[in-house]
């Protein structure tokens, strides 16, 4: 093996334990919007399609970049906005409905 | 600078990036950090693309000068995208959320899956076979990304009802999913074997597009949290594969966390329903049904009147509230609220019984009940309320259906095993609801036949509106 293959698959395998690591202690409540942002992260891929779209030569690549491009852009961008939007609604939580709790006794 | 300097500072900003991701999501742990965690992800990501353009901007080039074409594409691209990304990400009612965020995930493993097709067509332009690794690693992004993409197109049509929500059986479906799924590992080891061919790269391709719809299909829509979070982890170890394809290390890092928080999120999901994962991909739901249609039905249902509801609510000392999906397909967050406040200056004890997949996704109903400004406090979760609805009063249930359907505690339905709202076990029990219509599971509810529900037939809005509007009368 490659010492990049190597490193490439230090890097995998790490990145995969955080995962499971990072997940294991997130609420219930949250798991939408955890998945909504999870589901961002991986519009990273536009920067694999950013690369493939500078290289593209004939019409054939350069029409799968574009649609990569535009697919990942519409990843991140939607992804984070939809999520931030579902966590917007959780930040004003403490409203004054209720200003305090009725004192006992 | 020259372009190595510039390089390692952009390795560096994809590192940057990648512990941005990491971090975010251990700040969405709680619900008083998540807002922030997710803008420092969103930051991460901001940082990680503008370091690539700069990349491409100062990398020498074979023709010395700016690649114009490949510029454009970028910019169209990005424009395009991310306009119908912002766009329908700030449109959306947030009862559509979770199908929109399917979408976003299906052009995600889209454009994994393009990354590699693209690489394996010049490969063959060039007529170069593939190292093992590279080889490996663009046909699983092609097969992986090509059955997140279409499978994720299928659930999120099935949640906006575009395509039927119950369980679609296609004639020797099982047998055409193994077809689908053989031809796929047979051409994946033809190409590893180290053969260059572009058309089994496309009979893979389009094995794996066919495979994700009828992977997807069979599945009822109630498991389609469960579905799109899977996929979620799929699109992520797609997006780790072009990583390896490109050489790519914050592709890797970022998919492969993705495919990791996927896969355990998936897995709670699950839990939270107590099936199993492989039971929802076999497509469980719809498994063994036909003698039991009969078994539960057979009770007659009472109708009741708002007037009669309004008092045994106003009279009550402690209510609790199970909202379900109708009641957000009805908007009726708000009403549920104005009703709850009222009788609250009453004197009355309310409580939102929340299960963990109200609504369309776990925690989608806290988000919805969120917005409408119900106090935080009052949402308690399924285990935490299933003791107290012994001494409840009454249980007003405004559109949720399965999720306290009795017939789950039985071995024999569709629902069973399912967790449930203990909502028959309530000194008296409301039911808002328009028709006797079935829900997700397409099975009777027995709640409704019990001599101690009265149904309200009614939209939820309209029946919590007649509701406020009877117990102000009071």
């Amino acid at each position: 093996m490659s010492p990049e293959l190597l490193s490439a698959l230090t890097v995998f395998v790490l990145a995969i334990l955080v995962g499971f690591a990072v997940i294991s202690k997130v609420p219930a409540t949250l798991h939408t919007p955890l998945m909504s942002g999870a589901n961002s992260i991986h519009g990273i891929v536009l920067v694999g399609s950013m690369f493939i779209a500078i290289e593209a030569t004939d019409l054939a690549s350069q029409l799968l970049s574009l649609v990569a491009v535009a697919f990942a852009t519409m990843n991140v961008v939607g992804g984070y906005v939809v999520t931030d939007r579902m966590l917007q609604m959780f930040k004003k939580k403490p409203v004054a409905a209720k200003p305090a709790e009725p004192a006992e006794g | 600078m020259d372009f190595n300097t510039v390089s390692d500072l952009v390795h560096l900003a994809w590192l940057a990036g990648a512990a941005a991701f990491v971090i975010g999501l251990m700040r969405m742990n709680s619900p008083a950090t998540a807002r922030n965690g997710n803008l420092l992800s969103a930051g991460g990501m901001a940082v990680a693309i503008a370091a690539t353009a700069i990349l491409l901007l100062v990398r020498p080039t074979e023709s010395g000068g700016v690649n114009g074409t490949g510029w454009a594409i970028i910019v169209v691209g990005i424009l395009a995208g991310g306009g119908a990304g912002l766009y329908t990400a700030r449109t959306v009612k947030m009862t559509a959320m979770p199908q929109l965020v399917s979408l976003f995930n299906a052009v995600g493993g889209g454009a994994a899956a393009l990354i590699a097709i693209d690489d394996y067509l010049n490969l063959n332009a060039m007529n170069t076979v593939p190292t093992a690794q590279i080889n490996v690693a663009t046909v699983l992004d092609i097969v992986i990304g090509s059955i997140t993409f279409t499978g994720s197109l299928i659930a999120s049509g099935k949640l906006q009802g575009l395509i039927a929500g119950k369980p679609i059986m296609i004639p020797a479906g099982r047998l055409v999913t193994i077809a689908l799924a053989a031809i796929t590992v047979v051409g994946a080891v033809f190409l590893w074997a180290g053969n260059l061919s572009v058309p089994v790269m496309l009979i893979i391709l389009a094995a794996a597009l066919i495979f994700g719809v009828t992977m997807v299909l069979p599945i009822g829509g109630a498991d389609m949290p469960v579905v799109i979070s899977l996929l979620n982890s799929f699109t992520g170890t797609a997006v780790a594969m072009a990583g390896f394809v490109l050489g790519n290390d914050v592709l890797i890092i970022a998919g492969a966390l993705v495919g990791a928080s996927g896969a355990i999120l998936t897995k709670l999901m699950a839990d939270a329903m107590n099936r199993s994962v492989v039971n929802i991909m076999i497509g469980g739901f719809g498994g063994g049904e036909g003698t039991m249609a009969e078994a539960g039905s057979g009770g007659s249902v009472r109708a009741i009147g708002a007037d009669d509801v309004a008092i045994q609510l106003a009279y009550a000392q402690h209510v609790i509230v199970v909202p379900g999906y109708g009641l957000a397909v009805a908007q009726a967050q708000h009403a549920v609220r104005e009703l709850a406040e009222l009788l609250e200056e009453r004197g009355v004890d309310v409580k939102y019984a929340i299960h963990p997949v109200a609504g369309r996704m776990p925690g989608h109903m806290n988000v919805l009940l969120a917005e409408a400004n119900v106090p935080y406090p009052q949402l308690k979760e399924m285990d935490d309320i299933n003791p107290e609805f012994e001494r409840c009063d009454v249980a007003l249930v405004v559109g949720a259906n399965d999720v306290t359907n009795p017939a789950a505690r039985r071995p024999g339905s569709p629902v069973s095993g399912m967790p449930i709202l203990d909502v028959d076990k309530a000194h008296s029990i409301v039911v808002i609801k328009r028709s006797m219509g079935r829900g997700y599971a397409g099975i009777d509810n027995e709640l409704y036949t019990n001599p101690k529900t009265g149904m309200l037939f009614a939209d939820a809005k309209d029946g919590l509106a007649a509701l406020t509007a009877a117990v102000k009368a009071l």
